[in-house]
């Protein structure tokens, strides 16, 4: 009782310490977004992300039908016509990787999304309630991380009817475990604050202040989280489908790979047949891993602006650099 | 003692948890694997071999309990069941002979990646702004954003296929004897370059750019201020007092990255043809394997767990406060 009385503020109904931890999330959202767009890294991230979003969503107008139909005589080498040369059944490259953009970024950003989401969840709530229940999903979520992905990846998608749903729902029972990990000890430190114990104190429920009061403080560590994910699910992804174990008639730049390999192209030496679809899983996580690596730098700084200027003058004009 | 104690429960648990998981996993999936696993395979079975395989996996309607007690005996003993694609040869038989294999390629890259990308990450550090700070990190991390297998298929391409410097499968060349001899340990590093640079170029990105983050806030603490104003050498305050603080994340990550090293191996394994458990999955997936693939799973992670262990025995050495605690 004694806390309450001697903290009024807290008792009237439009709780003021949560406005303003909100407010000040908010503020930190806008001025985190700012400063990614001031920064190299993420605005060369970024534009790559969306391009090739862009260049999935119009595949269609592209490559107008089925892009899996045979358009030529097989296996022939980039030319005018097709201007990533065709597969040994005679397909487009071109659209085949075009088209398989679509499903690798929807499952990726699908299964990505979800892991978060599970972990955020899972995290929070044992962060939040502590005791039985954080040993409890401590000790799931340890064991998940341990368990080694793609074996259990592979046994679980062969027991799954295959599909694009199971390969999603397979990738987010192995990929929650480590932004559960993450989210629990980002959280556990925004607890031990005194706005969560005066919402607590105010009677606020813990969903709410799980939500409302540590989530937005924790803004900066879920972004990174997210997009380790995505990257985690589509090279995922690939590897699945590159075994054969996705749905082989989806096209997505996994089982391009894999019909590559099937159909032999590699020891025959058609390299533009298995070079696109590699090329464009990689670029877009190295987009990822840059808006990554941009968020990191933003948050900590540390890894911005060396603090020992007089160990190199190389690194105080790097970081006069990136000030500017 | 008591914390490699409590480490050890826990690795019993994991692993409990995963012979739990393949347990229940055919049994509570929908469909019947024997049905898609005979029409799949060429193997001709005897109706009570079908009736074995059935009560094997789980599909023959029997009681759940006794069943599931009577599995856990099994797996103890070590009987992973029959393999369909190599029929009748015994589940445990065939990744025995595959295993060695994945351990050698994973261990040799995982030892190179560890070793080479925090040496290059405590130099990074070390020189902020330098050059090896400036440009390797980027270039690792496009490196890295590769799948795997893919930077397998576009080595095996440029080396094995086009410049034909590289031998194009398996682990040591057709006619020669094993034996403990220069000529075939040569012959099997030989075909181990190409496998082990893949996934050690994929993965030190990682390590670099781990230790050179956690140098930069190691770097900063007031006992590296400290040695520097007592006048020590360079070289010694950055490897005993600074890289030696920075080095116990990467000691965990590398207990964590075993389990992702295993699942890049065997993937590479597949594009190379390499014969280690990796390129037995893909045969495994391929004639519908179902106890090849569930012995394989929990043969993997027995391994990643002990391996997992080995690197707890190292960190109770690395760390004091482990040991006190």
């Amino acid at each position: 009782m004694s806390q309450i009385t001697t903290d009024p503020l807290t008792l009237t109904p439009e709780d003021p310490a949560a406005e303003s931890a909100t407010d000040r999330a908010r503020l930190g959202a806008t001025r985190l977004l700012r400063t990614l767009l001031r920064n190299g890294k993420a605005v060369a991230g970024l534009s790559i992300i969306v391009v090739f979003i862009a260049l999935a969503l119009l595949a269609p107008v592209f490559f107008p039908g089925d892009p899996a139909r045979i358009t030529s005589a097989g296996a022939a080498a980039p030319s005018l016509e097709h201007w990533l040369g065709t597969t040994t059944k005679g397909q487009d490259v071109l659209g085949l990787t075009l088209w398989g953009a679509r499903s690798s970024l929807f499952v990726g950003f699908a299964a990505g999304i979800l892991s978060t989401v599970i972990g955020v969840l899972i995290g929070l709530s044992g962060a939040y309630f502590g005791r039985g229940l954080d040993e409890a999903l401590s000790l799931v979520t340890n064991v998940f991380l341990l368990v080694p992905g793609l074996p259990l990846l592979v046994i679980l998608a062969a027991f799954m009817p295959p599909g694009l749903g199971t390969v999603i729902v397979v990738l987010v029972i192995t990929g929650w475990a480590g932004s559960a990990r993450v989210m629990r000890s980002q959280a556990m430190s925004i607890r031990g604050k005194d706005y969560v114990a005066a919402a607590q104190v105010s009677g606020e429920r813990p969903l709410r202040i799980m939500v409302r009061e540590i989530l937005p403080n924790m803004a900066s560590v879920v972004m990174t989280t997210l997009l380790g994910c995505i990257i985690g699910s589509i090279g995922a992804q690939a590897g699945l489908e590159f075994l054969g174990l996705g749905d082989v008639n989806t096209l997505s730049w996994g089982t391009n790979l894999f019909w590559a390999t099937s159909d032999g192209s590699l020891m025959l030496g058609q390299w533009w047949i298995f070079v696109p679809s590699g090329l464009a899983i990689a670029l877009v996580a190295f987009a990822l891993a840059l808006c990554n690596y941009a968020v990191d730098e933003i948050t900590n700084p540390r890894l911005r602006r060396p603090k020992h200027a007089t160990k190199s003058t190389a690194a105080t004009t790097v970081a006069r650099k990136e000030e500017k | 003692m008591s914390f490699l104690f409590r480490r050890l429960g826990f690795y019993l648990l994991a692993f409990w948890a995963s012979i739990t998981l393949n347990f229940l996993l055919p049994r509570l999936m929908p469909g019947d694997p024997v049905t898609r696993m005979l029409s799949r395979s060429q193997q001709r079975l005897e109706p009570q071999q079908v009736d074995a395989l059935r009560t094997m996996m789980g599909v023959d309607g029997g009681p759940l309990i006794p069943e599931y007690f009577s599995y856990l005996g099994r797996i103890l003993t070590g009987d992973f069941g029959m393999s369909i694609s190599r029929f009748p040869t015994p589940v445990s038989e065939v990744i025995a002979s595959q295993l060695p294999w994945t351990l050698l390629l994973g261990i040799t890259s995982l030892v190179i990646a560890v070793i080479l990308g925090n040496l290059l990450g405590i130099l990074a550090a070390w020189r902020r702004g330098g050059f090896l700070d400036s440009v390797a990190p980027p270039l690792l991390v496009f490196i890295g954003s590769f799948p795997y297998f893919w930077l397998a298929m576009g080595a095996l391409y440029i080396f094995g296929i086009n410049m034909g410097v590289a031998p194009m499968r398996h682990a040591f060349s057709v006619g020669l004897v094993p034996g403990f001899n220069l000529e075939f340990i040569l012959d099997v590093a030989a075909h181990l370059f190409l496998p082990a640079l893949t996934i050690v170029l994929v993965s030190l990105g990682g390590w670099m750019l781990g230790m050179r983050n956690t140098m930069i806030a190691t770097n900063s603490e007031d006992y590296i201020l400290m040695a520097e104003a007592k006048g020590l050498r360079p070289h010694r305050i950055m490897l005993n007092y600074a890289a030696r603080n920075a080095m116990l994340p990467s000691v965990t990550s590398m207990g964590m990255s075993i389990g992702f090293i295993v699942g890049g191996a065997l993937l590479t394994e597949v594009v190379f043809a390499y014969p280690g458990v990796g390129y037995q999955l893909l045969a495994a997936v391929q004639g519908l394997d179902y106890p090849l693939m569930q012995g394989m799973f929990l043969t993997i992670t027995a391994a990643v767990l002990i391996a997992n262990f080995l690197v707890d025995l190292v960190y109770v050495r690395l760390d004091p406060r482990v040991r006190k605690g």
